[in-house]
């Protein structure tokens, strides 16, 4: 499991009023490059287009690792304001000169310091490598020190079992294994587990199984039409689901990190 | 005890209205002791649909204040006995509506009465969230298009969620469906989801389809809950939801284009 709490720290007052944790995040990257906001901005158009209720509300990090050596000082408030203007939420770089940190700081951008994020063999996709991180055996201690509050997680952990329909507007999710969900799930409803998720009647929503990096989880369903599906990150929105596989049994899993769909 | 009926939509203008007052007759007629109460402050127009705006002198939002006592602030249907209305505030701001205000109104009609019908505001505000969260039913009202289907389904959602019965873990809502305005000429055109389009959607128990229908209009412009026109259309629907409420088994009707109106069309053209 990528959550990874640290023992609880006695507070010598005796008061607690918190507590702090640590808990790491699969979060989607943007890796630039091209420090030409514009031409970002065209060829990021074109992806959210696609998924565009993914990016809603979802936090990004900005990663500029791979950016070419000595391209001139990057338009963050461009950048910042693009992204926010397709919903989401920009809250980080990685990966940056001094400079280009600096920048960032001034919009009040978080920087993310390597030894928060080990460094991941260059992937191809978004979100791929903070992917390749959580799957590590042994995840880096500091890893994911300065996340934000973790999702609301149930108590029971292990699998869980839904036996009404999910609806428009809601999220589930099974942290830690499985999700059952025997009735239908609307179009605009969001299942979420760390394992795999199975749904016994038409899945109309989304569904993002091995959230937190697992690259085995499957999704079983009766009857596809999803809006989105995903495993580990590795997405595949409703357009691209071909019409064949569309309202029949499927299983969805990844192959090689491609995303698989296959009639059962 | 009474039961408390909410009767709720996510999109507005759907004959939620309409059909409280509807419902609410059609208990009171089969004996039912029943109140409806209008939870839309500041909107105040069940009255109107009850043609009892007239002898309003005090409201729901008086009672919660303490400005008035229930019995002030109930107006006895002239038609029928068994039934009370208990209007909105026109002038009063929503947030008037407390939970604990509301939660003591409802206590106290459940003492002597069988149904409590609450007619809310479409959405989630705060009027809507009162009238919800006290609920034992929910009749959740829909159009027959992807825009009314889709909230409705957002709307048992949060329903599932945000009531009484939910936090203290109990029994949960029982939830209806009810078509209302519905076209059967416009469906076979493709114009608009069928019934089953809707049910597929929505999966849920299906309490009535009621037609797109002049009656409506004209009864509540008089002051007459459309149920009371026997004549009509969708008086006859309302009634037959008020019997499959109450456990009865009737089939559904008004579903297919009448099969004289191909003839007349094309007489009439
Ligand atoms: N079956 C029907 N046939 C024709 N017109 C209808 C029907 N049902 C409702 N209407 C009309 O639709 C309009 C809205 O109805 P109503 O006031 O009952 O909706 P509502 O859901 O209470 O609206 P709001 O969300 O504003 O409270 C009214 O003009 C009413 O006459
Ligand atoms: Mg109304």
């Amino acid at each position: 499991m990528a959550v990874n709490p640290n023992p609880r720290k006695t507070d010598p007052d005796g008061s607690r009023s918190f507590e702090l944790k640590a808990a790491s995040f699969t979060l989607p990257i943007i890796r630039l490059l091209d420090a030409n906001v514009e031409a970002v901005a065209a060829r990021l158009g074109a992806k959210v287009e696609k998924a565009p209720d993914f990016f809603r509300n979802t936090p990004v990090v900005i990663d500029l690792s791979d950016l070419p050596s000595g391209v001139g000082a990057i338009e963050f408030p461009l950048l910042v304001g693009l992204l926010r203007g397709y919903g989401m939420i920009p809250f980080g770089v990685r990966g940056g000169n001094r400079e280009q940190n600096a920048a960032a700081e001034a919009l009040e951008l978080a920087v993310l310091r390597e030894s928060y994020v080990r460094r991941g063999k260059s992937a191809n996709e978004t979100s791929t490598k903070e992917i390749d991180m959580e799957v590590s055996p042994t995840p880096p201690r500091e890893a994911a020190s300065s996340t934000p509050a973790p999702p609301a997680r149930r108590p029971g952990q292990g699998f869980m079992l839904i036996n009404r329909p999910v609806r428009s507007g809601q999220r589930v999710y099974a942290s830690g294994g499985d999700l059952s969900i025997v009735a239908a799930v609307s179009s605009g409803a969001e299942l979420m587990a760390d394992g795999n998720i199975h749904v016994y009647g038409p899945l109309r929503g989304r569904a993002l199984a091995g959230m937190n990096g697992n690259l085995e989880a499957r999704i079983f369903c009766q009857d596809l039409q999803a809006e989105l599906v995903s495993i580990a990150g590795h997405y595949r929105v409703s357009e691209g689901i071909p019409t064949e596989l569309r309202g029949v049994p499927v299983q969805i899993f990844l192959d090689q990190k491609i995303l698989r769909i296959e009639k059962l | 005890m009474a039961r408390i009926i909410v009767i709720t939509s996510g999109k507005g203008g759907v004959g939620k209205t309409t059909t409280s007052a509807a419902l609410a007759m059609g208990l009171a007629q089969r004996g039912k002791r029943t109140v409806v109460i209008d939870f839309d402050v500041g909107l105040r127009n069940l009255d109107l649909i009850m043609g009892c705006e007239r002898r309003v002198v005090y409201d729901f939002i008086n009672v919660i204040n303490g400005e008035a006592n229930l019995n002030q602030a109930l107006i006895r249907d002239k038609r029928c006995d068994n039934l009370y209305v208990l209007p909105a505030s026109q002038t009063r701001d929503k947030d008037a509506l407390t939970k604990e205000g509301v939660e003591q109104v409802l206590v106290e009609l459940s003492h002597n009465h069988d149904f409590i019908v609450c007619d809310s505001p479409a959405g989630i505000e705060h009027g809507a969230t009162m009238a919800m969260y006290f609920a034992d039913d929910a009749i959740v009202v829909t159009n027959p298009e992807v825009s009314s289907v889709r909230d409705s389904d957002r709307m048992l959602g949060i329903l599932s969620s945000r009531s009484r019965r939910a936090e203290n873990n109990e029994e949960p809502i029982r939830e209806y469906l009810l078509l209302t305005r519905y076209d059967p000429l416009r469906v076979v055109n493709g114009e608009m989801l069928s019934v089953e389009d809707v049910q597929e959607i929505l999966s849920l128990k299906l309490l009535g389809v009621v037609p797109e229908s002049k009656a409506v209009l004209t009864s509540s412009n008089s002051g007459i809950p459309v149920i009371l026109d026997r004549e009509s259309d969708a008086g006859q629907a309302y009634s037959d939801m008020v019997s499959r409420y109450l456990g009865d088994e009737v089939p559904h009707r008004f579903l297919h284009p009448e099969k004289k109106g191909f003839l007349s069309r094309l007489f009439r053209g």
